[in-house]
């Protein structure tokens, strides 16, 4: 009798659930939210602040979609994914988008069916060693215990790299972050090893950063981007070119603090006119407001604002832009053209 | 009489023990220093009772409360004690209130207040709901925890489960009142159906009507309810919920309903009836065969691709479920223990007095059988509640996973034990607690058969 009654409620709850719409893009103007799958924290990239509003360099991606979608980079339902559930909530739509320092591989894009729009950082694996042991480079660490994240693709990495130089590693599991930081600073690996990105945020957390390097030796290729499912393209191009206008934006100097006056008196540069909606009708073309991008760019800024406000040099962080300084600085980012 | 007279004419005064044997000292020969072994040990363990709180003691006390990050915290510790092994606890200081309700918006009324800037007309306090859902559970609980509470309350225990979800969730009053209704047509049927109906006659005709209503009729019937008299609170989702409340609330649901689940399956692993048996059976043998953390993931990853496309169905809910049947598991095999417990002599007595099956258990062997499994139970009740904490793998924000979040802010990003200390020390308020009401119960229900 009480497991009937307990069906019934689950059968209620069930049907009260919405209907699934056809187009992503639809669904969205009809509920007037994003549903944005971010990390549940990693320094720079996501994080609640002391008010509960996620910030970060990922976050800063799911607000300029929002605003280009829904006008109000404030309309977005920050999902917390862990590294395990992150692609079924995008494949079972529990989210539209999943913006979660993910590494972009082929078997992510075509087995779990999903659709990388684009890379948003380009980060690689590193390793970190106290300045006492005296090393100064990776090829260097034969027989050293290596604090590593269990299963992922760090963990493959390292076992690779170690076998491609012939030298022997003595693994230490951790689980996350914090914990990695712990055991390090414990003194129970000799190196740590994760993303550059993550081991120079670990290394800003310490009281004496400067005791501590970051060899220089990059031994992964780790393209973090923004992600959709399979099956509706029409998103797809919307979430990829509003990705776009935040890099081209930073090519063509538009920032948050001029695009206003640019977007209102216009510009002599064409491109510019039509990314501002100005000229032309790609905003139409995306099925969005001629001024889609003028509020993505006016959410956060460009690519560079958010870099510099989110993960740049002047934040604890600290991260140089590297490969992801714009391609006429030596850079990667490199937007198709806005024709 | 004899001149030589050895014998003691007068009493001599009464002396005080040696100094030795009573008091601090007396007491410490006889506990802690009774011979060379004892001694060495105590000698030992005091020093390491000292070590460890040498440690212990400065970290916790000498602490710095008053910083807006780590790297602040770790310039004033260098300023006072000249080192940076003291607890910063500026880090609850600033985060505590997110710890303990998630993101639940203070003021769900005014989705912009915060707690420091309030809203110019609210007259309520911050976090009003979640606060008066958790008083009301504790006056819910009163009367059935402790005899001497009035029996009126009753009524509050009864409207409890229909009024938390609403003052947390929000949404309209009527939605509530409507599924109450249907568990009144149920109950109503069952028991005055049977004239006409015959027992299982009236049972079944219960469960059909309540299904109808619930699936077919509450919901117009709410909503026309809701046009004519709107009673309704903002809403708050799912996705704010968060921190030692939803510890708070997977748990209370989880204890609340797992104990009559359990003893429906303790008494149907029991029964007579084989598909009765069988299935309860099965289920308890399924569930405690399999992790909960796996049962987790398949509220959270599987039930996602059995559910058509775009079914929101909440998660806080899917999680909820699955604990329960979790720890509905674990109950029936403890009260099952206390049922094996009572002698045959107690079921035979039963019969002889001429009570049916429901009336025995009701009357005699239930009420022996749960207070001898009452350890168990508590214990499988604290184990639950701990085990809520699994779900920040499934990126719930508990407490532990909410931990991860507050330290990949920049401003805490390195820290680590004081927001461990913190989310034991909650934890250990509960779990103390219902331990010690267990003992108090223990006693108070002693009749004296040992």
């Amino acid at each position: 009798m009480k497991k009937t009654v307990f069906l019934g409620a689950l059968t209620v709850a069930g049907l009260t659930a919405g209907v699934a719409g056809a187009a992503t893009l639809d669904d969205i103007k009809a509920r007037g939210k994003l549903n944005c799958g971010v990390t549940t924290g990693l320094v720079g990239f996501a994080a609640p602040d002391a008010n509960g509003e996620w910030q970060g360099f990922d976050v800063a991606v799911c607000r300029a979609v929002a605003a280009a979608v829904l006008g109000d980079a404030s309309a977005v339902e920050f999902v917390p994914t862990t590294g395990k559930t992150r692609f079924t909530a995008l494949s079972s739509g529990e989210i539209d988008l999943l913006a979660r320092n993910t590494t972009w591989t082929l078997s992510r894009d075509v087995d779990l069916k999903n659709e990388f729009i684009g890379v948003n950082y380009y980060d690689g694996q590193g390793f970190m060693v106290s300045k006492s042991l005296g090393v100064s480079s990776a090829k260097e660490l034969n027989g050293a215990t290596v604090c590593i994240q269990t299963g992922t693709t760090t963990e493959l990495n390292l076992a690779d790299f170690f076998r491609a130089n012939d030298m022997e590693y003595e693994p230490v599991p951790i689980e996350t972050n914090a914990e990695g930081q712990q055991q390090y600073l414990a003194g129970a690996c000799d190196t740590y090893t994760t993303d550059a990105s993550g081991l120079a945020a670990t290394r800003a957390t310490f009281e004496n950063p400067t005791e501590h390097v970051i060899l220089p030796e990059i031994i992964s290729k780790e393209p973090l981007g923004p992600l959709v499912r399979h099956g509706d393209q029409e998103w797809g191009d919307i979430v990829r070119w509003t990705l776009n206008a935040l890099i081209a934006a930073e090519e063509f100097g538009i920032t948050s603090a001029n695009i206003q006056d640019m977007a209102s008196n216009g510009t002599d540069s064409p491109e510019v006119n039509r990314i501002l909606g100005t000229e032309g009708n790609l905003g139409e073309m995306l099925g969005l407001e001629a001024d889609w991008a003028v509020k993505a760019i006016s959410a956060g800024g460009n690519y560079g604002e958010l870099f510099e406000k989110h993960i740049g040099e002047n934040t604890p962080v600290g991260l140089a832009r590297g490969l992801n300084a714009q391609w006429k600085d030596g850079g990667l980012l490199y937007s198709p053209p806005f024709r | 009489m004899s001149e030589h007279s050895f014998v003691r004419t007068e009493m001599l005064p009464e002396q005080a023990p040696p100094a030795t044997s009573i008091g601090v000292i007396g007491w410490m020969r006889e506990n802690l220093f009774s011979g060379w072994l004892n001694s060495t040990l105590t000698v030992l363990s005091i020093l390491f009772i000292y070590y460890v709180l040498s440690g212990v003691i400065p970290w916790t006390f000498q602490s710095v409360w008053n910083a807006g990050s780590l790297t602040e915290c770790r310039e004033i510790m260098n300023a006072t004690w000249g080192d940076t092994h003291h607890a910063c606890w500026a880090v609850i200081k600033d985060r505590w209130l997110q710890l303990l309700y998630g993101f639940y918006p203070p003021y769900p009324a005014y989705p912009s207040a915060t707690v420091s800037t309030p809203p110019p007309e609210g007259w309520l306090p911050s976090y009003f709901r979640p606060n008066l859902a958790l008083i009301l559970l504790f006056v819910a609980l009163a009367p059935v925890l402790f005899g001497r509470v009035p029996r009126q309350l009753l009524v509050v225990t009864a409207a409890y489960p229909f009024l938390m979800p609403w003052l947390l969730w929000g949404g309209t009053l009527w939605v509530p009142v409507m599924t109450a209704v249907g568990f009144a047509l149920l109950f109503g049927i069952a028991k005055y159906g049977q004239s006409t109906l015959g027992a299982l006659g009236s049972i079944i005709a219960a469960a059909v009507v309540a299904l109808v209503w619930w699936l077919f009729l509450s919901g117009p019937v709410a909503g026309l309810f809701a046009d004519i008299i709107p009673i309704r609170l903002p809403v708050v989702e799912s996705r704010a919920f968060g921190g030692f409340m939803l510890s708070i609330l997977i748990g209370v649901v989880a204890i609340g309903i797992s104990l009559p689940i359990g003893i429906v399956l303790a008494l149907g692993r029991q029964s007579d009836l084989m598909i009765v048996k069988t299935l309860c059976v099965g289920f308890i043998e399924f569930i405690r065969g399999v992790p909960l953390i796996t049962l987790l993931f398949v509220a959270s990853v599987l039930l996602n691709y059995f559910m058509p496309p775009g079914t929101n169905f909440d998660i806080i809910m899917r999680v909820m479920i699955m604990v329960t049947l979790f720890a509905s598991a674990y109950m029936a095999e403890v009260i099952r223990g206390g049922l094996a417990a009572l002698p045959k002599g107690q079921y035979e007595g039963a019969d002889s007095l001429g009570l049916n099956y429901w009336q025995a258990q009701r009357l005699i062997i239930m009420p022996q059988a749960l207070k001898i499994s009452i350890p168990g139970i508590v214990s499988t009740f604290i184990g639950v509640f701990k085990d809520t904490t699994l779900v920040s793998i499934i990126g719930l924000l508990d407490p532990i996973g909410l931990s991860q979040s507050i330290r990949a802010n920049q401003e805490w990003n390195g820290i680590y034990w004081e927001l461990f200390a913190f989310i034991a020390l909650l934890f250990f308020i509960c779990c103390f607690g219902m331990s010690r009401y267990s003992m108090w119960l223990e006693r108070k229900l002693q009749t004296g058969h040992r």
